[in-house]
């Protein structure tokens, strides 16, 4: 299909809504009705035509307002971009990849054409059409990273692998759920990982590191992670926090559903040729309460994931204060009737509310 | 007494050691304040070390010089600031010969920054030793403004940059050497809790 692409916007006036096609290909991200973490990797080898999970990097209706987004926030705050000087080779790795994959997947909408090491690049929606020599950085108008993940929608960490071990050594990160690249660069697996509870404990670091360190070229490798963010805001920095924290304390019983959003991050893992790095794009994908209710399925499941998610997990997620609220709301959307294993919304066999 | 145990902690948060005597020519001490203590109590166990010592001592209002000149290191140095220190320290890691063996000891910012210094040198983290003595203030990066602020004592407390009350965390970035402060009253402006000693 051709994309629409919505002009809106994720601050300020807050105009970013999604299509009905948006919704239905929504990342939800309980296939239960309750969650905890897990090592939750499976291979990224594609899925259902049309879901978000078809493409090696998604592009949707969001993908020309996110750019512009990201732009600003850079123009803000360089420094949510950052490239030790030895990821520069796994710069051009990730390029490539990404040139090649979207070209492949979306030719209405990007062209790669190569001939040696002189390489054209189309891309449609954002009105670029450059010409440059590959692996020469003086042909670009940013490093290798930064130029083509101004035009992916979804943060990139790019990890450099020695010693047994991933380092946080490269990042284009401006759509975070409240960490900072330039806090966690340099840092190894388990030291970015250090704030999150209970999943240390639980062994789930150390087995997820040992799955990434073997992934290979050409098999790479997908997991969600969630959480919950009041207006549709894709810069949760906290570089910012002074400034889009009281945002939370804004909802209301009235104005919930449409202010409320599900943050669904979709994370892959790539492994990258010359370089040997991993490269671990977060894509971010949100969606208001209000239009999560339309598939009764995901109404039910999301008032029983919140009501039992431990406190420590709400908590780390930053909605512990506004819990209650949430199941006010949610609560009119459950009616008790089970639900169907697996993340789909099942719309023909699911019934609808019984309320 | 100078040690203090710290409580168990996150991942990220630098764990320290005790000073051990290690064979080798040459050895760099980098002490601020009670440190002096660990690199005494070193030299009272190894005293053959100060032969080849050089040590790099900041008092910070503290008295111990006397007693590290009384062991007779090859060289010795009293800086008045870690920061009017550090261009000398960089000369000794610049051009320190093989097998140089680093001892870093006294407060934390010192510990971490001296050890960022020691690595960019490329002495090999094998070859750095830590210990923790005397205040266990923090050295804390503001996430907002970036700025620093040395010596917190308190959480939270008030960046002396940008002035937002911060809380203190302790995830920590080795390559800044120190902890995070954010902004404790974002959600609840002027709702700030009276400042309690860290640790207590
Ligand atoms: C190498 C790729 C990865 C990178 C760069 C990465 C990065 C991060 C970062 C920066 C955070 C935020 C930590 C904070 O609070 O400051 C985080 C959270 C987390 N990560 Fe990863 N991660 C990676 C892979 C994984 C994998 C494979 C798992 C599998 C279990 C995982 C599980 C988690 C969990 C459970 C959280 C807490 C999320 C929440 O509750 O919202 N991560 N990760």
């Amino acid at each position: 299909m051709t994309i629409q692409f919505n002009d809106e916007t994720f601050r300020d006036d807050y105009s970013f809504y999604n299509s009905d096609w948006a919704i239905k290909r929504f990342p939800f991200p309980f296939h239960e009705d309750s969650y905890m973490y897990a090592v939750n990797m499976e291979q990224h080898r594609g899925g259902p035509e049309g879901s978000v999970y078809e493409k090696r990097f998604d592009v949707d209706e969001h993908y020309v307002s996110e750019m512009r987004d990201r732009a600003m926030v850079l123009a803000d705050d360089p420094l949510r971009c950052q490239s030790l000087p030895h990821m520069t080779l796994a710069g051009w790795d990730l390029l490539e990849l990404i040139m090649v994959s979207k070209s492949e997947d979306y030719p209405d909408l990007f062209e790669l054409h190569r001939d040696g090491n002189q390489w054209r690049w189309v891309n449609k929606p954002l009105g670029i059409d450059d010409t440059f020599t590959f692996l020469d950085e003086t042909t670009l108008p940013y490093g290798p990273m930064e130029y083509i993940t101004r035009q992916t929608q979804g943060d990139f960490c790019v990890l450099d692998q020695r010693d047994d071990m991933l380092w946080m050594d490269a990042g284009m990160v401006t759509t975070q759920a409240d960490w900072s690249l330039d806090f966690d660069i340099g840092m190894n697996f388990f030291e970015w990982h250090a704030p999150v509870p209970l999943a240390h404990e639980k062994g789930i670091f150390k087995r997820a590191l040992k799955f990434l360190l073997n992934i290979q070229q050409g098999a790479p490798a997908r997991r969600l992670n969630w959480t919950m963010t009041v207006n549709p805001l894709l810069d949760t920095s906290p570089e910012n926090y002074h400034i889009w924290g009281i945002q939370k304390t804004t909802l209301t019983p009235e104005n919930i559903g449409s202010k409320q959003h599900l943050r669904v991050e979709l994370q892959t893992f790539f492994r990258l040729p010359r370089s040997n790095a991993l490269v671990f794009p977060i894509r971010c994908y949100l969606c208001s309460f209000q239009d999560l209710m339309t598939m009764p399925k995901w109404g039910r499941r999301l008032h029983r994931v919140v009501r039992d998610l431990p406190v420590e997990l709400a908590t780390y997620k930053g909605f512990i204060d506004n819990r209650p609220m949430m199941l006010d709301y949610l609560s009119q959307f459950d009616d008790g009737l089970p639900t169907s294993p697996g993340v789909w919304p099942d719309q023909e066999t699911e019934p609808p509310l019984q309320k | 007494m100078s040690k203090f145990q710290f409580p168990e902690s996150i991942k990220s948060r630098p764990v320290y050691g005790t000073l051990e005597p290690r064979p080798g020519k040459a050895h760099l001490f980098v002490a601020d304040a009670e440190g002096a203590e660990a690199i005494l109590d070193l030299a009272a166990a190894s005293p053959d070390l100060m032969a080849g010592a050089h040590i790099i001592y900041i008092p910070k209002g503290t008295d111990f010089t006397e007693k590290l000149r009384d062991l007779n290191p090859a060289q010795f140095y009293e800086g008045p600031t870690y920061a009017a220190s550090v261009q000398r320290l960089r000369h000794v890691l610049e051009n320190a010969h093989q097998g140089l063996q680093v001892y870093l000891t006294g407060t934390e910012g010192l510990m971490g920054q001296a050890q960022n210094e020691a690595m960019q040198a490329g002495i090999p983290h094998t070859a750095i030793q830590t210990e923790h003595r005397g205040s266990v203030a923090r050295r804390m990066q503001c996430v907002h403004c970036k700025g620093i602020t040395e010596d917190v004592i308190t959480d939270p407390f008030v960046c002396a940059h940008c002035g937002l009350n911060l809380f203190v965390r302790d995830h920590y970035s080795r390559r800044l050497a120190a902890y995070q402060g954010v902004c404790i009253d974002a959600e609840d402006p002027g709702n700030v809790p009276e400042p309690v000693e860290l640790y207590k």
